[in-house]
């Protein structure tokens, strides 16, 4: 009888909880460590908390005109590569998703390459390339670099979507009289919007705290965030510097994730990787 | 108000032909089904008339002009689909209204005729509704109100109700033809299903493996196919293989007059048109099932050979599994080669009865 089955409930997962406890062991302890250190003035060995909480430092990082900077540097080169990337990927995704064209499979998985071999050395290597063109230290340079990096989301992802949405629905848009790419800026794209918005969430987001490019095309003329961060980190022997930062840092994560889930809702990023 | 020429049209995919060498003229305001089994090429054709497949051959004008090298947007037809294909991002008035907008209509124009077009299809008020809150019924009234709110010349039904419960699909398909009464509007209506054609064409076109097999009013279609195929295709049929010898098509539970050349042959009856009768003398066939509607009753007989046939009866009360009887052939009609080779109507084979049913002819 069901009632002298032990009810599921009634078991402790104990796996589960392990999980959770070294997840939040590896995850949150680091996370709250920087945090505290953020609002720290004091903390001496061999206290468990500080001796003093402030906001000495963030008055004294905010007040750094290189730190503005490099915010809005950021914020410019995550929005300039996530726009020229939607310009330059979402065609071309269609163009996976719809059409046969002769090399199509092979071009298509070569946007894995990027990220199939170690990245430093195809990073030096598009550096040595870049020194020739006169890139290295420019925006530009950066923006191009950063650029390969999104190709992937940016690729993958709007095909999958393109993909899923009804032709149908398409061919009754061209019945009631609009043209191709009226069919696309109306219907297309609208349909398969949440995917791709969680393709541009991820490409804008990856950009912001992509650091190996930013640092080793841009350097020392570009400092995005990020580098501007690790050159605190390793310079500086005041811990409270890159922990405003990376608190700082934080936010654009926070920011998007909220977005996401308002916008996207649930499934659309399982979808978007063919899920 | 549009006339429709269809001439030698072919469509090849690979080396497969889905279409092979198809004419018709629908003319101004008329209601034309193309009917077949599934693989017929029917929904080919008609997208070939939508303009998105591209004949392999031939023409298509509608009204004196050719349309083959116009994209479906410069097309004066509007199409339904199976699938209704509605966008989901877009809420009922926008949907009807699209089309409307790209033509560039001012905005109180387009707000009335969405109005008009939503009453025409009996969906006044549910403007702002999203097309997921409808049922299935409902969105396919939207699909076609967003064909019909731009006046097309020709108006293409795929399948439009194939997905739809067969209440709901009866009560559509008789709305569906009111409304094509109502704007005279040139239609082709693509189905599968032979109860939806008969009901509401002016003509049938009959396709098997894209062929046309016949085009006629639905009537002749059902009381006089022109192939075995169309025969047996539409509503229930008994045919029976046998031989022409001497003016008689000669079976081992038929025998009835045929004044055709000697030959083999396929007979044709429907089963209203084939009355059974106790049997006078030893009786060649015999009674297999008895299955009473209410209205009818449909006898499934067995004949020697093993072989089944359908006669429908008044009534199921006179007739028992085993029972020995006579059949009673009215009109019918022989094949040969696919084509018909000879007609003979109820009058002409009652008084000529077959040969086993000397005394027993019903009134």
């Amino acid at each position: 009888m069901a009632a002298t089955l032990p009810a599921p409930r009634g078991r402790i997962d104990f796996v589960g909880i392990g999980f959770a406890i070294a997840l939040s062991v590896a995850i949150i302890f680091p996370l709250i460590v920087v945090g505290t250190w953020a609002f720290t003035e004091v903390w001496r060995y061999p206290n468990i908390v500080p001796q003093q909480f402030g906001l000495r430092f963030w008055n004294q990082t905010l007040s750094r005109a290189d730190v503005w900077s490099a915010l809005t540097l950021s914020l410019q080169l995550s929005t300039v590569v996530t726009l020229l990337s939607a310009a330059i990927c979402l065609p071309a995704a269609y163009a996976f998703a719809r059409m046969t064209f002769p090399g199509r499979n092979v071009l298509f998985f070569s946007f894995l390459a990027g990220h199939a071999f170690p990245k430093f050395g195809l990073l030096v290597a598009i550096a040595a390339i870049f020194l020739q063109l006169n890139l290295i230290g420019t925006f530009w340079g950066v923006v191009l670099i950063q650029l390969v990096g999104t190709l992937l989301f940016m690729i993958w992802i709007p095909v999958a979507a393109f993909q899923s949405v009804d032709r149908r629905m398409e061919e009754a848009a061209r019945d009631v009289g609009a043209s191709p790419l009226r069919v696309f800026w109306s219907i297309t794209l609208p349909q398969a919007g949440p995917t791709i918005a969680a393709a541009v969430l991820l490409s804008f987001v990856g950009t912001f705290y992509e650091t190996e490019g930013a640092w080793l095309i841009g350097a020392p003329g570009i400092r995005t965030m990020p580098v501007l961060m690790i050159t605190f980190i390793n310079n500086q022997m005041v811990i409270q510097y890159g922990a405003v930062l990376s608190v700082l840092l934080w936010v654009p994560s926070f920011i998007a994730l909220m977005f996401a889930r308002r916008v996207i809702g649930g499934g659309a990023f399982a979808r978007g990787f063919g899920g | 108000m549009a006339r429709l020429d269809i001439a030698n049209v072919s469509k090849l995919f690979g080396s497969t032909k889905a279409v092979d060498d198809f004419s018709i003229t629908v003319e101004d305001g008329e209601l034309v089904c193309l009917l077949g089994p599934s693989g017929s090429g029917k929904s080919t054709l008609l997208r070939m008339i939508g303009g998105f497949e591209k004949p392999t051959y031939g023409s298509m004008t509608i009204d004196g002009e050719e349309v083959i090298h116009l994209p479906p947007e410069k097309r004066p037809t509007g199409m339904v689909f199976q699938s209704h294909a509605l966008w989901s991002h877009m809420n009922v008035f926008k949907n009807i209204a699209f089309g409307l907008k790209l033509r560039r209509l001012p905005k109180a124009e387009i707000e009335r005729r969405v109005e008009a077009v939503l009453e025409l299809v009996g969906l006044s008020g549910y403007g702002q509704r999203l097309t997921h809150q409808l049922s299935g019924g409902q969105q396919q009234r939207v699909a076609l109100a967003r064909s019909l709110v731009l006046e097309p010349k020709i108006l293409l039904l795929d399948e439009p109700f194939a997905s739809l419960d067969q209440h709901l699909r009866e009560r559509l398909r008789e709305e569906v033809r009111d409304i094509q009464q109502r704007l005279k509007i040139t239609t082709l209506f693509v189905t599968h299903a032979q109860d939806e054609a008969l009901s509401v064409a002016d003509r049938i076109v009959v396709l098997r493996d894209g062929r046309t097999e016949q085009i006629a009013r639905p009537a002749e279609v059902y009381r006089e196919p022109a192939t075995p195929f169309v025969a047996g295709f539409i509503g229930q049929m008994n045919l029976v293989s046998g031989v022409v010898a001497d003016g008689r098509f000669g079976h081992s539970a038929f025998n009835v007059p045929a004044a055709v050349a000697d030959g083999p042959a396929t007979l044709a009856v429907r089963p209203e048109a084939l009355a059974i009768a106790p049997a006078s003398g030893a009786g060649m066939a015999h009674v297999h099932r008895v299955t009473d509607y209410g209205t009818h009753a449909m006898i499934d007989v067995e004949l020697p050979d093993g072989e089944r046939l359908k006669s429908m009866m008044p009534t199921a009360d006179q007739w028992t599994p085993m029972q020995k009887v006579d059949l009673v052939p009215g009109a019918f009609a022989l094949y040969r080669d696919n084509g018909v080779i000879y007609r003979a109507d109820a009058a002409l084979a009652l008084a000529k009865p077959a040969r086993k049913t000397r005394s027993t002819v019903h009134a």
